[in-house]
């Protein structure tokens, strides 16, 4: 039986000006009709590093994670400020598809176009008017080496996308984000459709991605959040119960809701 | 106390007659051997049904060429079509027939992908609410319907736009162009709504606009179906007597253009139908005329078939 958990008290850490911050949102609330999903969530997120975002089942983490893309636009109401690089990106006169091409996403399901793997990554890069043959071919290389690919499909970019193994399709999603130079990149549970072996690639490639990139994880499993993350937020029930660093997280949750859930009580 | 419950058990088992219990047939045996045994007898009859049509059709069609020697080439590739004098050259009605085919497909293809575009990805609920009865309204109304509007409407425009009587190919285009449109702009909604959605997710999230991802994605991974949507429409066209009888103007004779009288298979088969008798040429003919129709609608089924299974290929993962 779930407790009824107390939403008054939250543990949500905030940054000091020293710290660079990739994307903000300050009391974002998501609506789904009349279903009141998010809660004024108030996450920021430092740049070149990991974020998990965990919680048990409809915590309101994926409804989070998708509307920092406005990927939400057509099916709920989003309120509330998003900043990133100093623009509130909440506000409809904003170009959407310019946002996601800075803000990348992967989803649960590897979702690979049935196309061959060199024009799964191109794609986009033709969307923007991208022709040059060389420029695209750089791009192919270094999306594909970027997400840990290259070496296994250099032989055979032309084969069928679909074709890959799930991890490697999921790889690919990745790199197909990653052509286009984004600086954050979002996944929702891109892990639960693989099995452990490639789990261990993903999450290796993601650590030496967030070199480069600033990366929000929506995860359900909670050894990989701490296998991966700097930083760790938990929802519960369309509320962000807490935000620390994963170690804190991990070791002293400030708040109960957060101990039961990190020890195993629920979720 | 575990011992005596199993050995307990044992001894209610024992006094069980297991032999007559699974040798015995139940109700619901007998009710299963009774719904096989129609579904059986249904198709049985259905498929009887249609080879003895498919043997009729055929033996009749081909007595032309057995009985009354007529060379099957000359048939296909003759102009004249005077039966009554022994010349049955069937090329102007097969002309005829796929000339508004094709053009009433032609015509009718983009309004209907576009039709269709806007009932599935920009107006989902406007689309399924107000399009999707209408559209199935378009499907139900009879073709002599259409037919009379057509030669209400359409023959009296072409008339006044082009001069000459207003019968012809083109409003039989314009007939069949709006009797075709309902059939493919429901087959393209049903495969555009069938591409997986995380194929649109995929496309939306790497920046693609909502056109980019309608005409580079959806559509292509909707081309399968939006082919078969297009032989069906063509296959319904080909078809159709009634309406095009109307406003064909029925001449057997070579089109020479798009608005002159001309006669299809299927008109021709209606309007000669009456005037043979049984066993002479020109009723033969009318057979040959209506097996080629048959081996039309034969042939557009098997494209069908070819397309649905190059079309699972494509989507297998």
């Amino acid at each position: 039986m779930l407790k009824n958990y107390s939403f008054e008290k939250t543990a949500v850490q905030t940054f000091d000006e020293h710290t660079t911050l990739a994307m903000k949102t300050e009391n974002m609330q998501v609506f789904y009709g009349s279903n009141h999903a998010m809660h004024d969530a108030s996450l920021a997120f430092p740049k070149n590093q990991i974020t998990a975002l965990i919680g048990a089942s409809g915590s309101g983490k994926s409804t989070y994670l998708r509307s920092l893309n406005r990927m939400n636009d057509t099916i709920a109401t989003v309120t509330g400020k998003i900043w990133y690089h100093g623009v509130d990106i909440n506000q409809p006169n904003v170009n959407i598809y310019e946002i996601r091409r800075h803000i990348g996403m992967v989803f649960q399901r590897p979702n690979p176009f049935a196309k061959s793997i060199r024009e799964n990554i191109i794609y986009a890069l033709r969307a923007t008017g991208v022709k040059n043959k060389k420029v695209l071919d750089e791009r192919v290389e270094q999306s594909l080496q970027g997400a840990a690919l290259w070496d296994e499909v250099k032989d055979s970019l032309d084969k069928s996308a679909l074709a890959l193994s799930g991890g490697q399709q999921q790889r690919l999603c990745i790199a197909r984000s990653l052509a286009m130079s984004p600086d954050v990149l979002l996944l929702d549970e891109p892990c639960s459709a693989l099995d452990p072996i490639s789990t261990v690639k993903v999450e290796e490639t993601l650590l030496e991605l967030q070199k480069k990139y600033t990366i929000i994880i929506v995860t359900h499993n909670m050894q990989q959040a701490a296998r991966i993350s700097s930083q760790c937020a938990f929802f519960h029930l369309g509320h962000v119960m807490e935000y620390s660093p994963t170690t804190t997280m991990f070791s002293t949750p400030q708040i109960q809701v957060t101990q039961d859930y990190v020890s195993g009580s629920f979720g | 106390m575990e011992q005596t419950n199993s050995s307990f058990k044992q001894e209610k088992t024992q006094t069980k007659d297991w032999a007559y219990t699974l040798h015995h047939a139940t109700r619901a045996t007998h009710e299963d051997w009774l719904g096989r045994s129609i579904s059986y007898t249904c198709i049985g009859i259905i498929i009887l049904v249609v080879a003895s049509m498919l043997w009729f059709i055929t033996s009749k069609g081909i007595a032309t060429f057995t009985q009354n020697h007529v060379n099957v080439w000359q048939f296909l590739s003759g102009t004249n079509w005077a039966p009554d004098q022994g010349k049955i050259g069937a090329l102007p009605m097969i002309v005829g027939s796929f000339a508004v085919t094709f053009a009433a497909a032609l015509v009718a293809t983009p309004f209907a992908i576009g039709t269709a575009i806007f009932m599935t990805e920009i107006a989902p609920k406007r689309g399924r609410k107000f399009l999707q009865p209408v559209i199935e309204l378009l499907v139900g109304i009879p073709s002599v319907v259409y037919g009379f509007i057509g030669l209400a409407v359409v023959v009296p425009f072409m008339r006044h736009l082009v001069g000459g009587s207003g019968f012809g190919i083109i409003s039989a285009t314009f007939v069949l162009f709006v009797m075709v449109l309902p059939t493919i702009t429901t087959m393209t909604v049903d495969s555009l709504r069938a591409v997986p959605r995380f194929y649109k997710e995929a496309s939306l999230a790497l920046g693609a606009t909502r056109w980019q991802t309608v005409s580079r994605v959806i559509l292509r991974a909707a081309t399968p179906g939006i082919l078969t949507a297009i032989i069906f429409g063509m296959a319904r066209a080909f078809g159709e007597a009634l309406a095009v009888q109307m406003v064909i103007g029925n001449a057997a004779i070579m089109p020479k253009n798009l608005v002159s009288p001309a006669a299809t298979l299927t008109s021709q088969l209606t309007t000669g139908i009456g005037d043979t008798i049984d066993g002479t040429l020109p009723n033969n003919a009318l057979w040959s005329l209506a097996l080629i129709l048959l081996l039309m609608s034969l042939f557009f089924n098997a494209l069908v078939r070819v397309i649905a299974k190059r079309g699972q290929l494509s989507h297998e993962r």
